[in-house]
């Protein structure tokens, strides 16, 4: 994967189990005994992963770019 | 081969669940149903497979557009947001969610208690007795919603009228659901025309500056549905709950009582009532399968539809200990109530903090809370997608 990308990290004292990372990313987050876990903390960058981090309601899920450390999402 | 049983089993009635389901439950989790309008369908009533129908991406609801979809009214509707799958879905949700976080909803938690205050003042003067429906459960929800928009509250009670043309069944004709939603959208687009002009602190605005910087994103007729459908749903369900939680609380043991005793218990008494009231009065927008899926022991085609119960999934017995028990310090709850995957339910943290903070000023202000007539008495709504009390007479 090289040294760029995105870092993805799911807080499990946010997560309610929503489920709706699950539903909009399903290829990177799956429910693991009710909460959500990233499937690959280190991904290429996928809006997918963008649109599940805006969509959570705890804001349990955070994005950031491995090389400039800046926060990808979610958005403030 | 038989024809399926008809959906749903018996009339709601109260707020009882009816037998049936704990059968299902144990012994056919997935069975062959049919609703009044549409095409058979299997029924989910165990809480790992409603969890799959709802959250699993193999499961769509943009297929249904071209079915002869499950339904409780002979017209269709167009169901907007609820119509659509990711990435589609995704790209009008985030537009609002980022309003409707925890950490936003938490920001309007102390201008929501001084509401909360208000109403109940006027609840004293009313009575006792006085109809806790009209004067807290009512207006409380709407006032937060409209204040979130930027909707003027001044308008409530011709978009509140509206609004029921989104939950309604059998309760209007199906000419009256199209003259309320062409009313409710014809008033989303003059608000919306007017923020465009004079922008405000407000969703609203939000949305139409999105809107506007994208416009090749977002539609305008877009925008405005969504607008409308946060603007009633955003208030209709939440109306339901809070006479429905007080009617639970006041009728059950360990309930108000119990509340009174130990007000800490107001979070986890929430998510309990939101377990154990079952607020569908029926079933609707299935899950087509875009491949064969084997759930509950069934082997759904691709192509078939999936029903889910809500109400049955938070009751199952492997999940919940004495599922049939309202235990308001529930320690351990993944109820489906706000349902579950990318359409779980986006207004889900600002009920939760309005039921809380009406449970808190209610016990505060009301200790003495009681039903101010026999329960026989009170009148349940019918013909909508939701169970609720018309009124609820109470004294303290």
């Amino acid at each position: 994967m090289g040294e760029n990308g995105w870092r993805v990290r799911v807080d499990g004292s946010l997560c309610i189990g929503a489920g709706i990372c699950a539903s909009t990313a399903p290829s990177h987050f799956a429910l693991d005994d009710g909460l959500s876990q990233p499937l690959a903390e280190r991904i290429q960058p996928d809006e997918a992963v963008r649109d599940a981090a805006d969509s959570c309601p705890m804001e349990a899920i955070t994005v950031f770019d491995v090389v400039t450390g800046v926060q990808v999402a979610p958005e403030p | 081969m038989a024809t399926p049983p008809s959906y749903p089993f018996s009339p709601p009635e109260r707020l009882d669940l009816d037998p049936r389901y704990a059968r299902l439950r144990r012994e056919e989790p997935l069975v062959r149903v049919r609703l009044p309008y549409g095409e058979p369908v299997w029924l989910a009533t165990r809480h790992a497979d409603v969890r799959t129908v709802l959250g699993d991406a193999r499961f769509s609801r943009a297929v249904a557009a071209g079915r002869d979809e499950p339904r409780n009214t002979e017209r269709r509707q167009d169901n907007g947001i609820l119509g659509m799958d990711p990435p589609e879905h995704t790209r009008l949700r985030r537009l609002v969610a980022k309003a409707f976080t925890a950490r936003r909803v938490e920001q309007l938690r102390g201008q929501t208690r001084a509401t909360a205050h208000e109403l109940v003042d006027g609840l004293l003067a009313a009575g006792p007795p006085a109809d806790l429906v009209a004067h807290v459960a009512t207006p409380l929800p709407i006032r937060v919603i409209c204040d979130l928009l930027g909707v003027p509250v001044t308008d409530q009670d011709k978009f509140h009228t509206w609004s029921e043309a989104i939950v309604s069944t059998t309760s209007l004709s199906g000419e009256q659901v199209q003259r309320y939603l062409d009313n409710l959208f014809g008033y989303m687009t003059g608000l919306i025309e007017q923020r465009r002009r004079e922008p405000a602190d407000d969703l609203l605005t939000a949305m139409v500056q999105a809107r506007d910087a994208d416009a090749d994103r977002l539609t305008e007729d877009e925008v405005i549905q969504l607008a409308a459908g946060l603007l009633a749903a955003g208030h209709e369900t939440t109306v339901t709950q809070i006479p429905n939680f007080v009617y639970v609380l006041l009728t059950a043991e360990q309930g108000w009582a119990r509340l009174c005793a130990d007000p800490g218990l107001v979070p986890s008494a929430v998510e309990e009532l939101m377990r154990y009231v079952p607020l569908g009065a029926t079933a609707g927008f299935a899950r087509y399968a875009l491949e064969d899926v084997e759930l509950g022991g069934v082997l759904v085609r691709a192509g078939e539809p999936v029903l889910v119960s809500i109400a049955s999934a938070n009751r199952d017995e492997t999940v919940f200990t004495e599922p049939d028990t309202l235990d308001l310090a529930r320690a351990v709850n993944p109820h489906l109530g706000f349902g579950h995957g990318a359409h779980h339910c986006v207004g889900a943290q600002l009920a939760r903090m309005e039921l809380q903070v009406v449970l808190e000023t209610l016990l505060e202000r009301t200790p003495g809370l009681r039903l101010a007539v026999p329960e026989s008495e009170l009148t349940w709504k019918s013909g909508l997608l939701v169970r609720g009390l018309t009124a609820l007479p109470v004294s303290w």
